[in-house]
């Protein structure tokens, strides 16, 4: 029987090396004479370990890991002879990494082949549409909402009531649009299952169109991500041929087709009426709501629009699991998220878990502190626009309610740490950099305050009138906070006030009143 | 040293034009085609795209200065981008921006006076847990040091 080995084609893994371990792989096989068959996986998200590959054996996938193409020979024969390697891993699914994970939404991330839908099938894809054919709209919504499922974007809403408001609004057209314009650095979940998996998105995407009765949509993806759009392009068409796309899906009377869009560097692009706009073809800038997108949205038509990781969701709750989803977590955040361990971590990469783990146990017992071997100083949760939090926040557990209350977000579920040698009055000045350069300018808080923002921390890291001028950073992050149209300009008091609150000291000198007063 | 790219002209721009304006929203589809074949977004194809979708001038130029990523003029042979964002900050990236600027002997936003490199930011790859990262036209590099990054300007050099 023909070898098979696992090599990821994730961007991740082919930017430390994957492609050319492949290579050495086949050239590797080719000298000994034995049959090799390669598949291009997905990754399975244990990206300190990448290049990581695998190998199907009786007892399951046996993996080897980091792998460089200098290791690759070396790592055959062992394969090959079945005799130890300081790089084998054992079975993958009992790396205690992935195993203390629970995989819904990236059951088959870095499984199976990404460009074929038997391989979808076969690991349990195409389910949930299939039971979806046969129920109404209604119960499709009830399941969606049953789940309790909420907007893995960042803004948390219920998927089900957005949902709802789309099938119940009348009009010609109506338009399904995936929001995969993940711009928030420490995020990676959404380009890895459309690069891993990108039926599970076009399935969560085909479902939603029965739903609420729309024929088309768009997926928006960033330009920064050739490797995603290439791979959702390839499985769309894969779709198309097999009647997973198009006129009459598998035999029914469903039309639904999906188009790639890709966006142009624009961060505010990620927000959900600013896409429509670039969408349409226009300058990203954000709309007022009302209308929502579900009333008016795409085209001024109703619009459900959704992140990646929402409608990745989908299939596995329409597969009969609307109750197993919302069994995990706490409080009112349902189900799983997909986390993403950044920056300066020894064991950076997704995780998948029960809402509820602890930031702590994200940080240093699943993440394994920092790769420096430095102390971890501060952690910045949500992306650009999400707070920084100090050790002392540690206990908080990840949900949204509970990160709410201690002046943050969890956003897209992204975690970039940082080590003590980070400068947090340089974090706090980029992140009003950051909303200056790209905010779309049509509200005067955000394009105004942020530029603000940045000549004042500025003065204050001169070590000019420096309460004067940190009362004038609070003053601008209030009226950012209160007086923006959207999350940019909204949100993005959120970094610089978390970071003056934890790490007053990195701003200059106490004022000499509180010094004396303590 | 010839370029990548062709050089503009009007038929061709016609042509790329015909290829995408039935489509809904088409502006962005065009103005990426425009720059996937000429390297950037010449200026005469302006007037042409606003007259194909029946928008004005002043339309079209007001999508093509809002995006990052289209280009006024012609970038070098080789473009460099290198990840500026908050994950690649975390594990070192500043002090790497800096090496490839002082390699080249060009701020970043900038091309080489031989045209052969463009040195662009990028607000990440989504290759955050190998960071620092960038890319090389359109090949992903990730867990970047300072010899990697050298390799990295080398290979862009040539």
């Amino acid at each position: 029987m023909t070898m098979r080995i696992f090599v990821s084609r994730d961007a991740g893994a082919v930017a430390v090396g994957a492609d050319d371990v492949a290579r050495a792989l086949e050239q590797a096989a080719i000298k000994s004479g034995i049959a090799i068959e390669i598949v291009r996986t997905g990754s399975r998200g244990l990206y300190w370990l990448e290049p990581m590959i695998e190998v199907a054996t009786s007892q399951g996938r046996v993996a080897f890991g980091p792998v460089s193409a200098a290791d690759a020979a070396s790592v055959f024969d062992a394969i090959t002879a079945g005799s130890p390697h300081p790089l084998r891993l054992g079975l993958t699914e009992e790396i205690p990494w992935l195993k203390r994970q629970t995989r819904l939404t990236f059951a088959r991330c870095g499984v199976i082949d990404p460009r074929s839908v038997g391989d979808y099938r076969a690991h349990d894809g195409y389910k949930g549409l299939e039971r979806a054919l046969t129920l109404t709209s209604d119960e499709i919504l009830a399941d969606v909402t049953a789940s309790g499922l909420r907007g893995r974007g960042g803004a948390g809403f219920p998927t089900g009531i957005k949902w709802k408001t789309v099938a119940q609004t009348s009009a010609d057209r109506k338009y399904i649009v995936c929001n995969a314009d993940e711009g928030d650095s420490g995020t990676f979940a959404d380009r890895m299952i459309m690069e891993g998996d990108p039926f599970v998105v076009i399935e969560g995407m085909t479902i939603a169109g029965i739903a609420v009765g729309a024929t088309k949509g768009y997926i928006y993806i960033r330009s920064e991500y050739p490797h995603a759009v290439a791979a959702m392009n390839a499985a769309i068409a894969v779709a198309r041929r097999t009647g997973y796309l198009g006129e009459r899906i598998v035999g029914s009377n469903h039309t639904f087709d999906l188009e790639v869009r890709v966006g142009a560097g624009a961060y505010v692009c990620g927000e959900e009426t600013s896409l429509l706009e670039s969408l349409e073809g226009r300058r990203g800038i954000v709309r007022a709501k009302p209308p929502l997108p579900a009333h008016k949205g795409l085209f001024g038509r109703p619009t459900v629009i959704n992140n990646v990781l929402s409608f990745a969701a989908i299939p596995f709750i329409l597969a009969g699991g609307a109750k197993a989803y919302a069994d995990f977590g706490m409080g009112r955040s349902r189900g799983t998220m997909p986390i993403q361990l950044a920056g300066n971590i020894l064991h950076g990469g997704l995780f998948e878990t029960a809402f509820g783990v602890t930031l702590g146990e994200l940080i240093d017992d699943i993440g394994g502190g920092t790769f420096t071997g430095r102390p971890v100083r501060a952690v910045q949760v949500g992306g650009p626009l999400g707070a920084y939090f100090p050790r002392a926040l540690f206990d908080t557990p990840f949900d949204y309610e509970a990160f709410a209350a201690r002046d943050g977000l969890i956003g897209h579920g992204g975690i970039v740490v940082f080590d003590d040698s980070v400068d947090m009055a340089k974090q706090a000045r980029f992140a009003m950099e950051f909303c200056a350069v790209e905010s779309c300018g049509k509200c005067t808080p955000c394009r105004i305050g942020s530029t603000r923002g940045v000549e004042t921390i500025d003065k204050i890291i001169r070590g000019e009138r420096t309460s004067e001028n940190l009362a004038v950073v609070e003053d601008l992050c209030n009226t950012m906070k209160f007086g923006s149209l959207c999350a940019l300009g909204g949100f993005t008091p959120y970094p610089v006030m978390s970071a003056l609150k934890h790490f007053r000291e990195d701003f200059g000198p106490a004022p000499a009143t509180l010094q004396a007063a303590e | 040293m010839t370029s990548a790219y062709e050089s503009w002209n009007e038929a061709r721009g016609a042509e790329i034009i015909a290829e995408h304006d039935k489509l809904e929203g088409a502006t962005l589809v065009i103005l990426h085609a425009m720059q996937e074949a000429f390297g950037y977004v010449p200026e005469p194809a302006i007037p042409m795209i606003a007259s194909a979708l029946s928008l004005s001038r002043a339309e079209v130029h007001g999508v093509f200065t809002f995006y990052h990523d289209f280009r006024h003029e012609p970038a070098g042979r080789h473009v460099l981008k290198i990840c500026r964002a908050e994950a690649c900050q975390a594990a070192g990236g500043d002090a790497l921006a800096a090496r490839a600027e002082a390699k080249l002997g060009i701020a970043i936003g900038n091309t080489t006076p031989d045209a052969r490199v463009t040195l662009e930011p990028i607000y990440c790859l989504g290759l955050c847990a190998t960071a620092p990262s960038a890319m090389l036209d359109g090949r992903v590099v990730g867990r970047l040091d300072e010899q990697r990054l050298d390799a990295l300007v080398a290979e862009a050099q040539r």
